[in-house]
C-alpha cells in the first residue's frame, strides 16, 4: 500500500512506515485501515481532504511560526507598563530548564503515584510554599487562573454556609467580577458591590456595613486592590464579615506578600490569587495559574475544588511519599456532586512558580516586593510632578500599580496612550470606561524588571506630550 | 523534601539592584506600608543556592515518568508525543514576554496565529466557530453547559430544560459540568453493543431535556454508530448536542462531529494536539459551535478586516467571560504548529496509526489468559479498547490495579483503571500513534508476563511495585483527618512541632 505521507514516514508517528502496518494489519486480520472505519456510517465519512496547509518540515515551521511572531512587539523592544492580572516579571533560567525536563512536562495527573513521586513531591512543595507566602495551612496544584478561581471560591462559600449572596469591591479587575458572575450565576449566587472611599479607595466600612446580612455567604477583597493600593482595613472588614458567620475571601499578588501581611493573619478563611508572576512568563495572557487556599479546617478542606496532594508513607510505613489526597471531592469519584468540575489544571505553572519560589527564598522573596515597591513608587513620585497629570487618583500607599489621571491635561488617556506608543513606550491599561467616575484614568504598573532609565524616559515622554499640549 | 535542604542565607537568585537615586528619592520603602499592613511573621521558604535548586528539582524529574520515558497507554488521556520543536517556539520571547493588554497594532502576529487556527480547528471538527478561551476540557464543558443555559434562556425555555442527558459510560467531568452550569443529570444507559441504547435515550428525553452529552467514539473506543438516531431524537425534543472531544484523535480527518450534528465541540488541545500535559497542566480546551449558538461564545472575539486583526467585545448575546484574557496561549501556540508539522494529510494519519496501534494491542491481548473485552468483542475498536480483568480476578485474586502496579515494574507506564463504571476490574488502553510497534509489543509482553504470574506466584503482582522510587502508597493515610498533611506546615503542626 501506498504511504499517503509519501516514501517518508512522519517522525512523530513511527508506525506509518508500511511494513510496519503491513506487519499490523495482518496480525489484526485486515487488508487495509479503512476496515476499523467501517462502523461510521457512510454519510459521515469524510469525503474530502481537511482544507488545511500543507504539512511543512520542522525548518519551515520554524521559520514560518519565527516570522509571524516578530510582527509583535515585546517587552524587549519597549518598555510595557501594563499589569492589570498579568505581569510583567523576570523568569530565571533555572526555572525554564526545570519545567522543560520531559520527565515532567510529558506526565500525565500523577494517577500512578509511585512512578510520579517528582511531579507530586514538586506540587506538594508548591502548595507548601504558597501556604507560607499566605500564611494559609492547605492550597490546592492550581486553578485555570484568579479569576476561575474566584469564581469557584465563591461557589465553596455559598456551598459552606447556604447562603447566596456575595460582596465584593467596587473596584475589582472587570474580567474577574465577569468571570464570577458567569460561575455564581448558575449556582444561584448573586454579587453585589461595596463601595470605596473617594478620597482612598479603600472600602467603606459604612457601606459593608450596610449591605452584609445573614445572606452574605462570603466577603471578597483584594490586597493590594486591582489599582494597585494597599487594603488597611483588613482586621475591621474581616472581623465584620465572620459577625455575620460569612467567609473571608482575600485576592492576593503573591508578588506582595514578602512585605505585606498576609491573609492568613487578618483571618481570611479563603485565600485566591495569580501564580503567574512567580517564575512564569506572560504569554500573551495564558497560561495563568490560579492560587486557591483555605485554613486547616475539614469542613473547608472538604469543600475545596481541583487536585490536592498529600504526604503520605509507603503502605509498609517504610518510606514517607506524596499522591493525590481528598480524591472523592473530585469529578471522576463524585461526578455530579463533585465539588468542581475542574479535571486539568495548570500543574506545570505551579511546579515553575515552587522553583521560583524556592531560588528566591524569604530573603528574596522580601527583596522582590521591596524592589517592586521602591520602582513603582519612584514612578509615581516622577509623574506626579508633572503638569496636568494626577498621580495616583487615591490617597493610599500603592505597592506595584497605581492610577494616572489626565483630566487637567485636556488628553484623553488614548491620545496620550498613541503618543507614547510613537515614542516606543507603551502606557497603561485605560480605565476610563471601566471606571467612568475616576475620570480619563489609566492602570500603570512597575516591577523589578524596568529600570530606572525606562521610569525617567516614560516621564520624559510624558512632559513632552502634555508640554507640547500645554502651549 | 526541599525544606529540610540548604542553610541560613544562601540565595538561588539575584534580582535587579534598586538604586541610590531610587532609594534616595522614595525613601524607606517599609516606612510606605501603613504599619498594620506589614509582613512581621518570619516567610519559612528553604534557603539554597542556584546548584542546590537545580540538582532538588533534577532529581524529582528523575522520580517522574512520561511520555519521553516510555508507552503511557492512559485510556481518553491521549498521551502521545510531544514534539520539542513546539516547546522551542512555545518559549520564544516574541510570545512570552507580550502582554494581553498590548495594542493590538503591537500584536498582530499572535493574532494572527489564533485566527488561523480557530479556522483550521473549526475545519477541523466541522463546526462554524471556535472559542480558545477554555484553559482545559472541563473548562470547555463549563462553557459548553453555559451555552446550553444560555440558548434556552434565550429561548425563554430555560427554566424548564433543566436536565442534561449523559451515557453511562461518560467521562466524570461530564456530570460535574452540566451540574456546575445548574442542570440535573439523567444517565442514559449503554446496550450490549457498548452504545447508547436507542430505546432508554428515547426515554429519557422529554421537555425537560437541556441537551446530551456524548464522547464519539465513546470511553469503550466504539464509535456511536447510531449517532444519526441519537442526534434525531435528541434535536427533536429540543435539546442540543454536545460533542466530548476526549476521543477526537482517531477521527480527525475522517469523519466531524460538526457533520454528525453535534452543536458544540470541544477539543483537548493536550491530547488531540500534540501538546504537553505537564503533570495535570496547562492544556487548552476551545469550543466550536454551530452558527446558531456562535452569539454566546465569550469575549472578545479574534476578528479579521481584511487589513487588521482585532479583539472585539461587542457582542450583546456572549455569556461573558470564564477566565481572564484570551486563553492559554502558549499552548494553543504550540498545537498551532503541530497542526503546521502534519497538515491535513498526516492528521488522518494520525487517526488511523492511533486506530491500528489499538486494534494491534486488542488483538494481542485477547490472547492473554485472564483478560476478557467486554460489549462485542469482535467489534474494532477506534483509538482504545478497555478489558475487564475480572476472570483474573476471580482465578486468583489479581486485580486490576494490581496490574496497574506491576506494569510500573516492567518499566512501563499503566493504562487508566476501574473506568469506564460499566465495565468491571476495567483496563483502559490507548496507545496512540507515537509508540512504535516494538513498544507495542513490549507492552503485550509485560501484560502477559503479569498474567501468568498471577497464576503462578500471585503475591509479586499483588505486592507490586517493587522496582519503583517507592512501593505501593498509602493512600488513606494520605486522606485522613488525623493524618492528612496537605502542606508542609501542616506536617509540623500535626507532629506537634513549634510552628
Amino acid at each position: 500500500m501506498v504511504n499517503r505521507l509519501g516514501k517518508n514516514t512522519h517522525p512523530y508517528i513511527p508506525n506509518s512506515l508500511p511494513e510496519v502496518k503491513q506487519e499490523m494489519m495482518q496480525e489484526i486480520g485486515i487488508k487495509s485501515i479503512d476496515e476499523l472505519y467501517v462502523d461510521i456510517p457512510e454519510k459521515y465519512r469524510l469525503k474530502k481532504s481537511l482544507n488545511l496547509p500543507e504539512a511543512l518540515s520542522e525548518f519551515e515551521v520554524k521559520k514560518h511560526v519565527e516570522a509571524l511572531l516578530s510582527k509583535n512587539r515585546t517587552c524587549s523592544d519597549m518598555p510595557v507598563f501594563l499589569g492589570a492580572g498579568c505581569w510583567p516579571h523576570y523568569v530565571p533560567a533555572v526555572v525554564r530548564e526545570i519545567v522543560q525536563r520531559g520527565e515532567l512536562l510529558t506526565c500525565y495527573t500523577p494517577y500512578q503515584p509511585e512512578i510520579a513521586q517528582g511531579m507530586l513531591q514538586a506540587l506538594f512543595e508548591y502548595q507548601s510554599m504558597i501556604c507560607e507566602l499566605t500564611g494559609m495551612e492547605v492550597t490546592n496544584c492550581s486553578i485555570y487562573d484568579w479569576a476561575s478561581a474566584l469564581g469557584e471560591a465563591a461557589r465553596m462559600a455559598a456551598r459552606l454556609t447556604r447562603r447566596s449572596e456575595i460582596l465584593i469591591p467596587k473596584i475589582i479587575h472587570p474580567e474577574r467580577a465577569a468571570t464570577l458572575h458567569v460561575y455564581t450565576e448558575p449556582a444561584g449566587v448573586s454579587v453585589n458591590q461595596i463601595a470605596y472611599d473617594s478620597e482612598t479607595g479603600q472600602i467603606s466600612l459604612e457601606d459593608l456595613r450596610s449591605k452584609i446580612s445573614d445572606k452574605t455567604a462570603a466577603v471578597y477583597i483584594e490586597n493590594p486592590s486591582y489599582l494597585g493600593f494597599i487594603e488597611t482595613q483588613v482586621d475591621k472588614i474581616s472581623k465584620e464579615t465572620h459577625e455575620h458567620g460569612a467567609l473571608f475571601i482575600v485576592g492576593v499578588d503573591p508578588t506582595s506578600l514578602g512585605i505585606l501581611k498576609p491573609p492568613g493573619e487578618y483571618d481570611a478563611d479563603i485565600v485566591v490569587g495569580e501564580a503567574q508572576p512567580l517564575g512564569n512568563s506572560m504569554n500573551f495572557g495564558g497560561p495563568l495559574s490560579g492560587i486557591f487556599a483555605c485554613r486547616d479546617d475539614l469542613k473547608l478542606i472538604r469543600q475545596m475544588p481541583g487536585r490536592i496532594t498529600g504526604m503520605t508513607t509507603t503502605l509498609d510505613g517504610g518510606r514517607q511519599g506524596f499522591c493525590m489526597a481528598l480524591q472523592t471531592r473530585e469529578q471522576h469519584i463524585r461526578r455530579e456532586k463533585a465539588t468542581s468540575n475542574i479535571c486539568s489544571n495548570e500543574a506545570l505553572c505551579a511546579v515553575a512558580s515552587a522553583v521560583y519560589m524556592a531560588l528566591l527564598g524569604p530573603e528574596g522573596l522580601r527583596e522582590l516586593g521591596e524592589t517592586i515597591m521602591y520602582k513603582a513608587n519612584y514612578a509615581m513620585h516622577l509623574l506626579s510632578k508633572i503638569d496636568g497629570v494626577k498621580v495616583p487618583v487615591f490617597k493610599s500607599a500603592h505597592f506595584k500599580e497605581f492610577t494616572v489621571n489626565f483630566d487637567d491635561s485636556g488628553l484623553s488617556v488614548k491620545e496620550v496612550h498613541e503618543k507614547l506608543l510613537q515614542r516606543r513606550i507603551h502606557g497603561g491599561k485605560d480605565v476610563s470606561k471601566e471606571l467612568p467616575e475616576l475620570g480619563e484614568t489609566a492602570l500603570y504598573c512597575v516591577t523589578e524588571i524596568h529600570s530606572r532609565e525606562e521610569i525617567e524616559r516614560l516621564a520624559a515622554a510624558l512632559n513632552e506630550i502634555l508640554d507640547g499640549r500645554r502651549r | 523534601m526541599i525544606f529540610n535542604i540548604g542553610r541560613n542565607g544562601r540565595r538561588g537568585h539575584v534580582l535587579p539592584k534598586v538604586g541610590e537615586k531610587v532609594r534616595h528619592t522614595v525613601g524607606d520603602v517599609s516606612m510606605l506600608i501603613p504599619k498594620n499592613m506589614q509582613r512581621k511573621s518570619q516567610l519559612r521558604l528553604p534557603e539554597l543556592s542556584e546548584v542546590e535548586a537545580v540538582r532538588h528539582f533534577t532529581r524529582l524529574s528523575e522520580m517522574n515518568y512520561g511520555v519521553d520515558s516510555g508507552l503511557y497507554p492512559l485510556g481518553s488521556c491521549t498521551m502521545k508525543y510531544n514534539p520539542k520543536i513546539n516547546e522551542l517556539l512555545a518559549d520564544l520571547s516574541t510570545i512570552n514576554t507580550v502582554h494581553p493588554y498590548q495594542d493590538e497594532s503591537t500584536v498582530q502576529g499572535i493574532l494572527e496565529i489564533l485566527y488561523r487556527l480557530e479556522c483550521w480547528l473549526a475545519e477541523i471538527t466541522g463546526t462554524y466557530k471556535v472559542c480558545l478561551q477554555p484553559a482545559a476540557g472541563a473548562h470547555g464543558e463549563f462553557l459548553g453547559t453555559l451555552l446550553m443555559r444560555a440558548y434556552h434562556q434565550l429561548n425563554g425555555e430555560y427554566e424548564r430544560r433543566n436536565e442534561v442527558i449523559v451515557p453511562d459510560s461518560a467521562h466524570g467531568t461530564n456530570p460535574a459540568s452540566a451540574a456546575m452550569a445548574g442542570f440535573n443529570e439523567v444517565v442514559a444507559p449503554s446496550d450490549g453493543d457498548g452504545c447508547v441504547n436507542l430505546a432508554a435515550l428515547k426515554a429519557a428525553v422529554s421537555e425537560r431535556t437541556a441537551g446530551l452529552m456524548l464522547t464519539n467514539p465513546n470511553t469503550l473506543g466504539i464509535f456511536e454508530k447510531n449517532i444519526e438516531e441519537i442526534a434525531r431524537i435528541v434535536h427533536d425534543a429540543g435539546g442540543l448536542l454536545y460533542y466530548d472531544g476526549a476521543n477526537l484523535n482517531p477521527i480527525l480527518g475522517k469523519a466531524r462531529p460538526g457533520d454528525m450534528g453535534f452543536d458544540i465541540v470541544h477539543m483537548n488541545i493536550h491530547k488531540t494536539f500534540g501538546t504537553p500535559h505537564g503533570g495535570g497542566g496547562p492544556g487548552a480546551g476551545p469550543v466550536g459551535v454551530s452558527e446558531e449558538l456562535a452569539k454566546f461564545l465569550p469575549v472578545p472575539r479574534i476578528v479579521f478586516d481584511d487589513e487588521r486583526y482585532r479583539l472585539d467585545y461587542d457582542e450583546p448575546y456572549s455569556i461573558g467571560k470564564i477566565r481572564s484574557f484570551y486563553g492559554n496561549v502558549a499552548v494553543l501556540l504550540k498545537a498551532y504548529a503541530y497542526i503546521l508539522s502534519l497538515g491535513g494529510e498526516g492528521l488522518m494519519e494520525v487517526a488511523e496509526v492511533s486506530v491500528l496501534n489499538a486494534n494491534y494491542l486488542m488483538k494481542k491481548l485477547k490472547e492473554i489468559k485472564g483478560l476478557t473485552l467486554p460489549y462485542n468483542s469482535e467489534k474494532p475498536r477506534k483509538h482504545e479498547c478497555v478489558f475487564s480483568a475480572k476472570p483474573l480476578k476471580n482465578d486468583t485474586g489479581v486485580s486490576a490495579l494490581n496490574i496497574a502496579k506491576r506494569l510500573l515494574d516492567y518499566g512501563l507506564h499503566a493504562p487508566t483503571i476501574y473506568f469506564p463504571l460499566i465495565v468491571d476490574e476495567a483496563l483502559m488502553i490507548e496507545p496512540t500513534e507515537t509508540f512504535e510497534k516494538e513498544e507495542l509489543d513490549r507492552f503485550v509482553e509485560a501484560v502477559r508476563k503479569i498474567s501468568e504470574e498471577a497464576y503462578t506466584k500471585p503475591e509479586i503482582v499483588s505486592k507490586a511495585p517493587h522496582n519503583t522510587a517507592v512501593s505501593r502508597l498509602d493512600e488513606v493515610k494520605a486522606s485522613h483527618p488525623r493524618t492528612m498533611a496537605l502542606s508542609w506546615r501542616m506536617h509540623l503542626k500535626r507532629n506537634r512541632h513549634d510552628l
